[in-house]
C-alpha cells in the first residue's frame, strides 16, 4: 500500500510546488475571466460605440481598461500597485509604503504589549490558584466573543483621554494580541509532565528556576503558535483601529477612502498590499520560531 | 458540612449581603462620598477577594470552577457599579451595568433589529454557505491528491490575511444591504472549513481503513461509514472558530457601510455619538450570541461524536 515517495529538489518541486503553481494560474485565468464577465455591461454601455459596431475584441480590451471597473484586471492592479509604491516619495501619502508603515507599526507596537502582558499574566495564572479559578475561564470564554467590536469603545476612550495616533490603535491590536497568547502560554507551562517538575525539585530549585530553566522552555512550542495568530488579528485589529479616525493614514484609511471615491483599483491594490503585509509578519514569526526550536528534534 | 466550608459559604454570602447594603449606601450624583465609605468599600474588597480565594482552594468537582470563576465575574460587575457611580465616571469612558441594562431595556426594539440583520441574516446565512462550500470542496478534491496539495497551503495561508478588508468591495458587488456582509462571512468562514475537513478526512486510521476495504467496502461506503465520523472533531472545531469569525466578519463588514441597522453600524454609530451605553449594550448582544452559538456546537458535538475519545473524556 505504501507509496514509494520520489526524493531530490526536482522530485520535491513536481510534488509540491507544481500543484501550487497550477492552482494559482487557475486562480489568475479565473480573476480575469471574472473581469471580463462583470465589466462587460459597463463597457458596452458606456466606452464601446452606441451604434453596435464592435468586435468581440474590441469587448475584451475595452474590459481590461476600465476606468472604474466593477472587477480590475489583475495587471490594473498590479500597475496600481508598482505606481503606489515606486511614484512617489516614501513620506507621501500618496504612497502605498507610507501606508503600510503606519499600519505595521501601531500592529507591531500592540504585538509586542499584548504579547508582553499575555507572558506575564500567564505566569501568575500558573502560580496562583486563585486567578486559575477566577479568571482563566473568562479569559477562554473571550476566545468565542467578537471582541473586535469593542475597537470602536477603546478609540473613544482613549480619544476622550487625549491619546491619538498610534496608541489607541496598537492598544486595540494589543489586547487582540493578548487572548491567544495568555490561552497559549498557560498550556505551554503546564506542558512539562510531573516527573520534570519533581526532578527539579529534589535539586532545591526555587519557582524561578523552574520557570525559567522547565517552564518557559517547555511553553514555546505553544506560544509561537499563538504569536501567529495574534499578530494577524493585531494587523486586523489595528486596519479596523483606523476606520473611525477621519480616514488619514493606513492601510485601513486606504481601503475606505477608495471606497468612498469608488476608487476599484486602489481598493484592490491596497487589498493586496494587507495581504503582503499579513504575510509577511507571519512569515517573520516563523523564521523566528525556526530559529529558536532549531535545536528541538521533530516530535 | 465541614466547618472550612461553612466558613467559606458563610462569607461568600455575608459579603454579597453586605454589597447590597454597601449599594444603598452609595453616594448619587453630584453627592460627595464619605470617608466611611470608602472604608466600607475597602473592607469590602479585601473579604470579596478573600471569599474567591477560599473558593477556589475547593479542590472538588468541575461545579466549583465554574461557581468560582462565576463568583469573580459577579463581583467584577458590582465593583464596576460601585466605583463609578461612586467616582462619577463620565458615561463616555465607563457606563455603570446599571446604565446599560436601562439603555439595553429601552431600546430593545433597536437591538433586537440590529439582532435579526447582523445575526440572523448576515451571519447565519453567511456562516452557512461559508462551511457548507468549504466542506463540499473538501469532500469534491478528496480524490485529487494533486488539487489538494495545491489548495492546502494556499488555503493555510488565508488565515494570515486580512480578508475582512474585502468589505468595501463586496458592499461595491451586493451594495449595503445584508447581503454585502454574508458575502465577507462567506469568504471568511470558507478556508478554515476546507482546511479542518481535509485533515478531518485522513484522520481515519489504517487499521480501520483497511477492515473497510476487507469487508470489500467501497470508496463511498468508506467515506460514509468511516471517514466521515471519523472527520467530525475536526469539521466542529472548523464550525466553532467560523461561529466566532462570522460574527467577528459581519460586524467589522458593517463599519465599512451598512443599512441602517446591525449590531456594527449600532456600534460605529452610537460610538461617534458619545451614546456609549448603547455601544455597550450592542457589544453584550454580541458577545452573549457568540457564547451562545458556541456552546449549543459544544452540545451538538457531544450528540454527534458521542464514541470519539475527546468527548468522552470531558
Amino acid at each position: 500500500m505504501t507509496k514509494v515517495v520520489a526524493r531530490g529538489p526536482i522530485a520535491r518541486w513536481t510534488r509540491q510546488g507544481l500543484p501550487v503553481l497550477v492552482i494559482m494560474l487557475a486562480a489568475l485565468l479565473a480573476w480575469y475571466l471574472g473581469a471580463w464577465l462583470l465589466n462587460a455591461p459597463a463597457a458596452i454601455e458606456r466606452v464601446l460605440p452606441q451604434d453596435g459596431a464592435w468586435r468581440w475584441q474590441d469587448l475584451l480590451v475595452a474590459t481590461m481598461e476600465m476606468q472604474r471597473p466593477v472587477l480590475p484586471a489583475p495587471h490594473q492592479v498590479w500597475q496600481d500597485f508598482w505606481s503606489a509604491v515606486l511614484d512617489w516619495p516614501l513620506d507621501s501619502p500618496r504612497n502605498l509604503l507610507f501606508h503600510v508603515a503606519v499600519t505595521a507599526e501601531s500592529t507591531l507596537w500592540g504585538f509586542v504589549m499584548g504579547t508582553l502582558l499575555g507572558l506575564v499574566l500567564s505566569v501568575c495564572i500558573v502560580h496562583s490558584r486563585t486567578l486559575d479559578r477566577a479568571l482563566l475561564p473568562w479569559i477562554v470564554a473571550s476566545q468565542t466573543v467578537p471582541v473586535l467590536a469593542i475597537a470602536p469603545i477603546v478609540l473613544v476612550i482613549l480619544g476622550s483621554l487625549g491619546f491619538a495616533g498610534v496608541a489607541p490603535k496598537a492598544v486595540i491590536a494589543m489586547y487582540l494580541c493578548f487572548f491567544p497568547v495568555t490561552v497559549a502560554m498557560v498550556q505551554g507551562l503546564r506542558s512539562p509532565q510531573r516527573i520534570e517538575t519533581e526532578m527539579l525539585h529534589t535539586y532545591a530549585a526555587t519557582r524561578w528556576q523552574s520557570l525559567w530553566l522547565l517552564r518557559l522552555p517547555a511553553a514555546l512550542p505553544f506560544l509561537f503558535p499563538a504569536l501567529r495568530v495574534g499578530i494577524a488579528a493585531g494587523l486586523v485589529g489595528a486596519m479596523v483601529a483606523e476606520l473611525p479616525t477621519g480616514a488619514q493614514a493606513g492601510l485601513g484609511a486606504r481601503l475606505l477612502t477608495g471606497s468612498y471615491y469608488g476608487n476599484t483599483v486602489q481598493i484592490w491594490s491596497a487589498l493586496v498590499m494587507s495581504a503582503l503585509l499579513g504575510l509577511t509578519l507571519t512569515t517573520v514569526v516563523a523564521g523566528v520560531e525556526r530559529l529558536v526550536l532549531r535545536h528541538r528534534s521533530q516530535a | 458540612m465541614k466547618p472550612a466550608t461553612r466558613l467559606t459559604v458563610m462569607l461568600i454570602v455575608g459579603c454579597l449581603i453586605g454589597g447590597l447594603a454597601l449599594m444603598q449606601f452609595s453616594p448619587t450624583a453630584g453627592e460627595e462620598a464619605s470617608p466611611v465609605f470608602w472604608l466600607a468599600t475597602l473592607v469590602l474588597a479585601l473579604l470579596a477577594v478573600q471569599s474567591i480565594r477560599r473558593m477556589a482552594a475547593v479542590d472538588s468537582g468541575r461545579v466549583y470552577g465554574t461557581l468560582t470563576a462565576a463568583l469573580f465575574g459577579v463581583w467584577v460587575i458590582f465593583f464596576w457599579q460601585l466605583l463609578v457611580v461612586a467616582l462619577d465616571v463620565p458615561r463616555v469612558l465607563l457606563p455603570p451595568p446599571s446604565l446599560i441594562l436601562q439603555s439595553m431595556s429601552t431600546h430593545g426594539p433597536t437591538l433586537w433589529g440590529d439582532f435579526v440583520q447582523t445575526v440572523l441574516k448576515a451571519v447565519l446565512i453567511g456562516w452557512t454557505l461559508g462551511s457548507v462550500m468549504g466542506f463540499s470542496v473538501a469532500v469534491a478534491i478528496d480524490r485529487l491528491p494533486f488539487l489538494q496539495r495545491g489548495l492546502l497551503p494556499l488555503a493555510s495561508l488565508t488565515s494570515t490575511i486580512p480578508l475582512v478588508a474585502v468589505a468595501p468591495i463586496a458592499v461595491m458587488w451586493f451594495g449595503f444591504e445584508w447581503q454585502s456582509k454574508a458575502a465577507v462571512v462567506v469568504l471568511m468562514t470558507f478556508f478554515p472549513m476546507l482546511v479542518s475537513t481535509l485533515a478531518g478526512l485522513k484522520a481515519a486510521g489504517r487499521l480501520e481503513r483497511e477492515l473497510m476495504h476487507s469487508y470489500a467496502a467501497g470508496y463511498g461506503r468508506t467515506l460514509l461509514a468511516l471517514r466521515l465520523p471519523a472527520a467530525l472533531p475536526f469539521i466542529f472545531g472548523a464550525l466553532k472558530v467560523n461561529a466566532t469569525l462570522a460574527l467577528i466578519g459581519a460586524i467589522v463588514a458593517e463599519f465599512f457601510g451598512s443599512p441602517t441597522s446591525g449590531l456594527g453600524f449600532r456600534i460605529s454609530t452610537e460610538a461617534s455619538r458619545m451614546n456609549m451605553p448603547l455601544v455597550w449594550g450592542a457589544i453584550v448582544v454580541a458577545a452573549v450570541t457568540g457564547s451562545l452559538a458556541y456552546a449549543v456546537l459544544v452540545q451538538l458535538e457531544r450528540r454527534a461524536a458521542f464514541w470519539h475519545p475527546s468527548v468522552r473524556e470531558s
